[in-house]
């Protein structure tokens, strides 16, 4: 693996890799030394071109977990979202001895771009590109799921996971859809027709509008940010009538199995997706997804770019030491 | 006087002449051709090869004047020339747009001093192609382009009011409405077709019935006012069979197709190459077929290249920031002989059709599209339809690069084109003697 870019270039075996990677790395970030030396000397950059405060943040964590050197650069604004000056912005990274760029983009396929121009030979890393993917999101999801409720180890077969809302314009919902059923999931996906694409019966996911029949049937419950201005487009009637037929609320709550869990990617609209008695109720795993999210992306990090080195030793030698 | 004696060539249909050019006309067509003339003309021998009427293209972006930086009346006209084409219709979208008697006279002058083909301005339905206000159709009408088709092509007459004005308007001086058919209220953003592949690859949608509510509107607009309709790069099968409707109840529209809509698909957008970005967008592989079938039984009446010249920066970048649209002047030819030709769907004779002789006609351009026949206007192309080349957006003639064909094998090489007489390409061309 040279770059990820996506769920849909992962096989089933470099992801079941990662997430058993992520399960090292987390030792490591659980260790009284939260740091190993494996990218020492490396260059990682952070290309933030649209706004994300915790993605970056969760990259930047890893990368100097494994001792890399990190720069971050983020840029909002009309230029530097410009193609030209993305081309322009890749060669002077390439310029600089960039091993690795981590790039959020608004704009679909980015990542995708970037990586196949020929102005860049690191790795490049997708951390969410316009509606398309975001493959780590989807990952530290899956680990997620998979500690909670398969043991932490394997992969994901039989899990029914629901994924809510705003499916149409979520990079995350594309991502979990790819990954949880390449793991073995059953994922159906709960929205309004509105907020779902045409040609998602294409998709390895079932469709129901009907939440509160799906409710009872998931092991995990994973519910997307709806975007107030969705509202101006005509995508529903009213932020009221989204909560009442899509949002999680305390009488939904009562209908999660037992063991369920339920999740976000952040960040909340606390009380038109989700309550806050759901987000903040024992069934949620919304703050350990981010905590995951470091231990994914160090794996992502370390698999990319320390190559095929024995893991599990080099952590032991650190966790030992 | 100067006289071409074209050797060994097939006409379109299949039958070998040989034909003598005196000065800018066709003057003799034979087995064996018998004229005095004859003796002196240069010979141009065009065995292996079929020869044409000059090719007539109804929809070109030659960008002059404002975007010289892409394209100029110049280097259009001579991709044009290397095309096959002798004629090419200049769309309006200029800067300044092409909206007054003054712009399109420029436009025209440009195209006769360069004189490699003719360049017939088109000019815009509404000022500064906002859909509002009608721009002067008449005053660019009675100028010296005498402009007869009219088309704020790269927008949509949206509004249905304006669209039905400018349909009955231009009845005064026998002209038609080019429309672009694409709602813009349903293609806000748009980047790509709506369908499977849109779904995974997160990129806007662009549905079909964006182009079909707008040419279902327009046919009954056009029937209403009983003018005539001209509907520019129909890309879906529900359009094809929209039109076939319109056609069989007598309504006066037209249709045309562009050579990459005959070949590509919307799978193409999987790689994020805005090479494949184009208004209206790449479709499927059913849209394909029927595309192809609806140009082969008529219901489409022409292939338009919409030849859309971008410079590199406009293309060079992540897909939602790039330009739409794809040069296809030089490839047009090549692109239908395959897609229509070498699959057995159309004759050549067909190709002479859809090529020449329909959007002539269409267009009101007299002096265009009359044929292979004596005492036509010499306007002729010359290509070997044995041979193959391999696209290189590096060799073009264009001022721009962006052909989807880049490496692509395609059939057909045009050795040589005609305006009237007088050589505008010559590719391989050997003087046997004279």
């Amino acid at each position: 693996m040279k770059h990820l870019l996506s769920i849909e270039d992962l096989s089933y075996e470099e992801a079941l890799s990662i997430l058993d990677t992520a399960h090292e790395m987390a030792r490591v970030s659980d260790g009284p030394v939260k740091k190993l030396p494996t990218l020492r000397g490396r260059t990682i950059v952070n290309l933030f071109l649209e706004d994300s405060t915790r993605t970056r943040i969760s990259f930047e964590a890893a990368a100097k977990r494994l001792s890399a050197d990190v720069i971050n650069f983020a840029a909002k604004g009309s230029s530097v979202s410009k193609g030209e000056s993305l081309k322009d912005t890749a060669q002077t990274l390439q310029a600089m001895g960039t091993d690795a760029v981590i790039i959020r983009h608004s704009a679909s396929g980015s990542a995708h771009w970037l990586a196949h121009s020929p102005w860049m030979n690191g790795s490049v890393i997708n951390a969410g590109d316009g509606t398309h993917e975001h493959p780590t999101q989807a990952l530290l999801d899956a680990f997620t799921i998979r500690k909670h409720l398969c043991g932490g180890a394997g992969d994901l077969g039989g899990m029914n996971v629901g994924i809510v809302g705003d499916v149409l314009h979520s990079r995350v919902a594309r991502s979990n859809v790819l990954l949880l059923s390449k793991l073995g999931a059953n994922v159906v996906l709960i929205a309004p027709p509105t907020l779902l694409p045409v040609g998602v019966e294409s998709w390895p996911a079932t469709v129901s509008y009907d939440f509160n029949r799906e409710i009872p049937k998931l092991d995990a419950l994973m519910m997307l940010r709806v975007q107030q201005e969705r509202m101006n487009d005509y995508f529903f009637p009213t932020s009221r009538e989204y909560a009442q037929y899509f949002g999680l609320n305390r009488d939904r709550l009562t209908l999660l199995k037992q063991n369920s869990i339920i999740m976000h990617p952040g960040p909340m609209n606390r009380g038109l997706e989700i309550t806050a008695e759901c987000a903040d109720s024992a069934r949620s795993v919304i703050v350990e997804q981010v905590k995951n999210g470091v231990s994914v992306r160090m794996a992502v990090l370390y698999l990319l770019l320390a190559g095929s080195s024995e893991i599990a030793s080099a952590v032991n030698a650190e966790v030992n030491a | 006087m100067s006289a071409y004696l074209i050797s060994g060539g097939t006409l379109a249909d299949n039958t070998q002449k040989d034909i003598l050019i005196v000065d800018e006309v066709i003057s003799e067509i034979a087995t064996k051709v018998v004229s005095a003339s004859a003796a002196s003309a240069v010979v141009i021998d065009a065995r292996d090869c079929i020869v044409l009427p000059g090719l007539v293209d109804l929809h070109t972006h030659l960008r002059e004047p404002g975007r010289e930086d892409s394209e100029t009346v110049a280097s259009g006209s001579r991709a044009a020339a290397r095309g096959g084409f002798t004629a090419v219709s200049a769309m309006a979208n200029t800067f300044p747009v092409a909206d007054t008697a003054g712009v399109v006279e420029q436009v025209y002058r440009l195209g006769q001093a360069t004189g490699l083909c003719d360049v017939f301005p088109i000019g815009a339905v509404t000022q500064g192609l906002l859909g509002k206000q009608l721009a002067e159709l008449g005053a660019m009408a009675s100028s010296a382009a005498r402009v007869r088709v009219f088309s704020d092509d790269g927008n949509c007459v949206s509004d249905a009011m304006v669209m039905r004005r400018a349909l009955e308007y231009v009845k005064q001086f026998s002209g038609v409405i080019a429309q672009h058919a694409q709602d813009p209220t349903l293609t806000v953003d748009a980047q790509m077709n709506e369908g499977v592949i849109s779904s995974r690859l997160g990129l806007k949608g662009w549905p079909a019935v964006a182009e079909e509510a707008i040419i279902a509107r327009d046919i009954l607009l056009a029937d209403h006012v009983q003018s005539r309709l001209h509907i520019c790069h129909l890309t879906t099968a529900g359009g094809v069979e929209i039109v076939r409707w319109a056609k069989a109840r007598g309504i006066n529209v037209t249709a045309e197709v562009t050579p990459h809509h005959l070949l590509l698909t919307d799978d193409l957008a999987t790689s994020y190459d805005p090479v494949f970005k184009v208004n209206p967008p790449l479709r499927t592989l059913k849209d394909v077929m029927a595309l192809r079938e609806g140009l082969a039984d008529g219901t489409i009446d022409i292939v338009a290249t919409d030849h859309a010249p971008h410079p590199t920066e406009s293309k060079e970048c992540e897909w939602q920031s790039a330009a739409f649209g794809m040069i296809g002047l030089e490839s047009a030819l090549s692109v239908v002989q395959q897609t229509m030709v070498d699959s057995s769907l159309m004759t050549w004779e067909q190709v002479v059709d859809r090529m020449s002789v329909a959007p002539a006609r269409i267009g009101g351009y007299s002096n265009q599209g009359q044929g292979i026949r004596v005492g036509a206007a010499a306007n002729i192309t010359i290509v070997n339809s044995k041979k193959k080349w391999r696209v290189d957006k590096d060799l073009v003639a264009s001022r721009s690069r962006n052909t989807p064909f880049h490496g692509m094998e395609l059939p057909g090489v045009v050795i040589c084109t005609m305006l009237r007489g007088k050589i505008t390409f010559d590719g391989q061309m050997r003087a046997v003697n004279g």
